[in-house]
């Protein structure tokens, strides 16, 4: 499998996903400038964390419309798989490669602190290295993480099993308390119809080592590796 | 363009006192232009002269092998082996963070982390020490909220981790908080820049954001004592922004990865001027510029507002001629700007064009060299009296005290605040923030770490400076000690009053005495540092506040001591003497409203032994488990271990001639708790008492309670009243 890291003047967990994926694929993924227009041929793009263009305008918004993503969004349509985390879902989510919005956090405030994340599907190639139902302790850092959707979307969502993760307590229980930003029905993270292309705000690249203080994050990245090779 | 008459009004303006202006007529040998006043001004601003600090910085010790350069560059450097260098600083905003909290503290942290990347680093962790008025003071909340958001704002978005600090609250600083920011960057040794130019005729360029109007006068408002009209000065405080200064760093350490650089020098307090006065001073050369050619914001600026504007996200390069080319090419893929502004000549002056005329010609080398140095008169503190313990009175209930002990305002936790810092990005945070000290991953090589801590305790400095100024330094070799790591050295952020009230200057004098000793016996110098005088409103000084930020270095990272409790059924022992130290102590504060007697001593030579030992154990692997004993003393440190761990601990008050309150709140130095497997005590306790390491088997590990002396605290109960106390007051849930 090969796979690509976008970068954007501002991204600043490239090198965090750079050695998650390293660790999962047994090689370096390539780094893709924002400004290249044709992408190399690989089997997936991640879109990494940071503050693309200094979150101006509109977090995501405009590295959404640079060339580098109307590539990743046509080649998504072919099949390839596409990661966003944290900015890279908020970037995917405003290049419309995802439904929903990304609102501020409903506290306002920047929030760094690991979260329980319940899996709510294995039916993904993100998500077949866990079971359905399990509690993962992954961390967030955004200011900017409350997904928004219309109740309709939300239906469809749910109905079509495209919720990754949600914001969960210990033992998996669903509680304002445990959602660190807000987001309607305590959406951690979505898949799209295909899905080949997932969105999550917490960082699974930041928990892959004893030294994380959790390594719940690797399955993500392995069994991605497994699914598309 | 018409010169305006320099009149004593505009000289007093200037913050230059009539002997220094007549200093200034005699190097210029005639009236200088408004643009060359403006010069000597910020040169011989306190904050960029060291004026009334000089002779006392001169005392502390800077030297060590490991140290690669100490004081005088934009950083400190030191090294960390394998061809590894660390280089780090810290900082002051305080004056700007009063008046507009947000940008204030957000260019604070922006400034220091160009002082790091511009000497090659890449910052790997940042560090800021925070001083607060009272809670209920009605500017608390304001400012508590806009300088959190703004060191957030601004490290959250350059992707570098904010894993460490302090936060404190006092009267003292009701109307003049500190933010102490400081960065820890990661080197090669072979690849470290400075900033003394070289080369007749190579090109001066500048890089990074375009000059604006804002922060004109920054460095001489840093200078000068705060008064009601405070408020007037909002204009003079700078605006960040992170994003370019993201990309300002990416593009520089391209460039440096080349061989392209002769020199470079962040713009920092009085900007183009310090920035091209340093160059060419360090470098003994004259330098030439073409303001016309410098990228600006807004039309019109003078020659004088170019050279004394702080905007942000800017740098000043001397370049070899042939990477020129190559140069431009990496400034314009990260979409800045890149201006050839000037050239290095051999005239020893600075010659200043703008709109076809010499708008500054001056020289160079008497405008550092003969900048005014002050041998102010000081006077010592009157010592306070010793308190026993004996003689003050001991609460009913022990644990109740430290109850409320640790939701007071100085030993609550500081979730609140470091939540909102990405304490995680880059992957490499191996101990978070909430520990003794920051524990960051060292890429390339395995199992290698840096330990950082920043400390101060104000109440020991203003009651005793000297003893005052050593314990800081202490504290901080301690607390790098405490996770395992050697400490190496330290940067020094020295915030005090009015230097020209001879009360004050005592306190500075003295305190640097006690650091200066502190710093020889632990092998622990000072690298680099930063100064921060007339931190007063109306005549009412701060508590005098030597911010010490040290770093250490761990090369196995897996044997790291963290503070959390981690099983049941372990023992707990306590390293170093404790005799019921209450003068100063938080107990006598927040139980008696008691503010006073002399400060715990500090015995150096106990430190280094007791440090020493307990960090030969956490190295070897015996012990994994280990908290400094500081602020609240004994029982509040055996309170964190078992909240950080969720692990109850059963403790009995040993039988000395001490009172059983000074036992356990009082803040005795040179102290360490430790829990090991109850097997090894005995081997432990024998190991300790032949290295002369006193030792205490104070309990044991276990349940979620609290037990002291047969009475019970649950934990969760402790929990609640540390964890409230912040969310509380800041209205969040």
């Amino acid at each position: 499998m090969k796979a690509a890291i976008v970068v954007f003047p501002g991204s600043n967990r490239e090198n965090d996903a750079k050695a998650a994926l390293t660790q999962a694929l047994g090689r370096e993924p390539i780094m893709v400038w924002h400004r290249d227009t044709s992408l190399p041929k690989v089997d997936l793009v991640l879109v990494p964390g940071g503050f693309s263009y200094g979150d101006y305008l509109r977090c995501g918004a405009i590295a959404a419309n640079s060339p580098v993503l109307r590539e990743v969004k046509a080649r998504s349509e072919q099949g390839m798989a596409v990661i966003g985390v944290c900015n890279g879902f908020q970037i995917i989510t405003e290049a419309g490669l995802l439904p929903g919005v990304l609102l501020r956090n409903a506290n306002l405030k920047f929030v760094c602190r690991n979260v329980g994340l319940r899996v709510e599907t294995s039916n993904s190639r993100f998500t077949s290295g866990y079971k359905k139902g399990q509690v993962l302790s992954i961390p967030v850092a955004h200011h900017d993480g409350n997904y928004f959707a219309d109740p309709k979307t939300l239906d469809e969502l749910e109905a079509e099993d495209r919720i990754a993760f949600r914001y969960c307590g210990p033992e998996g229980r669903l509680d304002a308390n445990y959602n660190p930003n807000g987001s309607t029905r305590h959406i951690a993270g979505i898949l799209n119809k295909k899905r080949n292309v997932l969105g999550l705000m917490p960082h699974p690249e930041n928990a892959i080592e004893p030294i994380h203080g959790s390594t719940d994050g690797k399955a993500l990245f392995h069994s991605l590796v497994e699914a598309v090779s | 363009m018409t010169a305006p008459k320099i009149t004593p009004e505009i000289v007093a303006e200037h913050g230059l006192s009539a002997d220094e202006y007549k200093l200034v007529l005699e190097i210029m040998g005639r009236e200088p232009s408004m643009t060359e006043l403006g010069i000597f001004s910020v040169m011989w601003s306190e904050h960029c002269s060291y004026k009334s600090s000089r002779v006392h910085l001169k005392k502390l010790p800077t030297k060590a092998p490991w140290v690669i350069q100490g004081p005088g560059e934009n950083a400190g450097v030191i090294d960390i082996g394998d061809g590894q260098a660390a280089i780090f600083k810290m900082e002051s905003h305080n004056h700007p963070s009063f008046i507009e909290p947000y940008q204030g503290a957000a260019t604070g942290v922006g400034g220091i982390m160009r002082d790091v990347f511009t000497m090659g680093a890449r910052p790997i962790a940042n560090l800021n020490a925070l001083r607060f008025g009272e809670p209920n003071d009605p500017k608390t909340r304001h400012l508590i909220s806009g300088v959190v958001a703004g060191i957030g704002g601004y490290g959250n978005c350059m992707g570098v981790p904010t894993v460490g600090g302090e936060v404190n609250f006092h009267a003292s600083y009701n109307g003049n908080i500190l933010v102490n920011a400081m960065t820890v960057g990661l080197a090669e040794t072979n690849k470290i820049f400075y900033s003394a130019a070289a080369g007749v005729g190579n090109p001066v360029i500048y890089v990074g954001a375009k000059t604006g109007r804002d922060g004109i006068h920054g460095a001489t408002m840093a200078s000068t004592e705060f008064t009601e009209d405070s408020e007037e000065k909002r204009p003079t405080v700078q605006v960040g922004d992170p994003f370019t200064e993201k990309l300002l760093l990416e593009a520089c350490l391209e460039l440096m990865a080349t061989d392209a650089i002769v020199a470079i020098q962040d713009m920092g307090a009085a900007g183009l001027t310090s920035s091209s006065v340093e160059m060419s001073s360090k470098g003994g050369l004259g330098i030439e510029l073409d303001l016309d050619k410098v990228p600006v914001r807004e039309t019109k600026m003078t020659a004088y507002e170019i050279m004394l504007s702080e905007s942000q996200e800017r740098m000043l390069m001397v370049l070899k001629p042939a990477a020129m080319e190559k140069a431009r090419a990496i400034f314009h893929k990260w979409e800045l700007d890149f201006a050839e502004i000037g050239v290095l000549t051999d005239t020893g002056h600075l010659v200043l064009k703008k709109d076809g005329q010499v708008q500054a010609d001056m020289p160079v080398a008497p405008l550092v060299d003969k900048a005014p140095v002050y041998e102010r008169p000081w006077i010592p503190t009157p010592a306070q009296p010793v308190i026993s313990a004996k003689d003050v009175p001991a609460p009913n209930d022990l644990l109740g005290a430290l109850k409320s002990l640790i939701g007071s305002p100085d030993l609550a936790s500081r979730r609140w605040v470091w939540e909102q810092y990405d304490h995680l990005v880059m992957g490499h945070t191996a101990q978070r923030p909430g520990g003794d000290a920051a524990v960051v991953r060292v890429p390339g090589v395995p199992g290698k770490a840096l330990a950082m801590s920043s400390d101060c305790t104000p109440r020991y400095v203003f009651a005793d400076p000297k003893q005052g100024g050593a314990q800081a330094v202490a504290e901080s070799w301690r607390n790098i000690t405490a996770v395992g790591a050697l400490p190496l050295a330290i940067t020094d952020n020295m915030n005090f009053g009015n230097p020209q009230r001879p009360e004050i200057m005592g306190q500075f004098a003295l305190s640097i005495e006690g650091m200066a000793d502190a710093c020889r016996t632990l092998d622990y110098p000072v690298i680099s540092g930063n100064v921060s005088l007339y931190n007063e409103t109306n005549g009412k000084g701060i508590l005098p506040t030597p911010t010490i930020g040290g770093v250490g270095l761990m090369k196995n990272v897996d044997r790291m001591a963290t503070v959390a409790f981690k099983t049941a059924g372990e023992t707990v022992l306590v390293l170093g003497e404790s005799k019921g130290w209450l003068g100063q102590s938080i107990f006598l504060r927040e139980t008696q409203g008691r503010e006073e007697g002399a400060p715990p001593p500090v015995d150096l030579a106990a430190e280094r032994r007791n440090g020493d030992f307990v960090r030969s154990l956490i190295v070897a692997g015996e012990v994994v488990t280990c908290h400094d004993v500081s602020d609240g003393g004994l029982l509040v440190a055996v309170a964190d271990m078992a909240l950080a761990g969720g692990v109850g601990v059963t403790l009995t008050t040993p039988q000395s001639g001490v009172p059983s309150h000074g036992y356990w709140f009082g803040e005795d130095q040179a102290r360490y708790v430790i829990a090991v497997p109850a097997a090894a005590a005995a081997g432990i306790e024998a190991k300790a008492k032949a290295a002369g390491v006193p030792v205490e088997r104070i309990g044991s590990t276990g349940g979620a309670d609290v037990v002291l002396d047969g009475r019970k605290m649950p934990i969760q109960d402790l929990k609640q009243s540390h964890e409230a106390f912040l969310p509380t007051l800041m209205g969040a849930a």
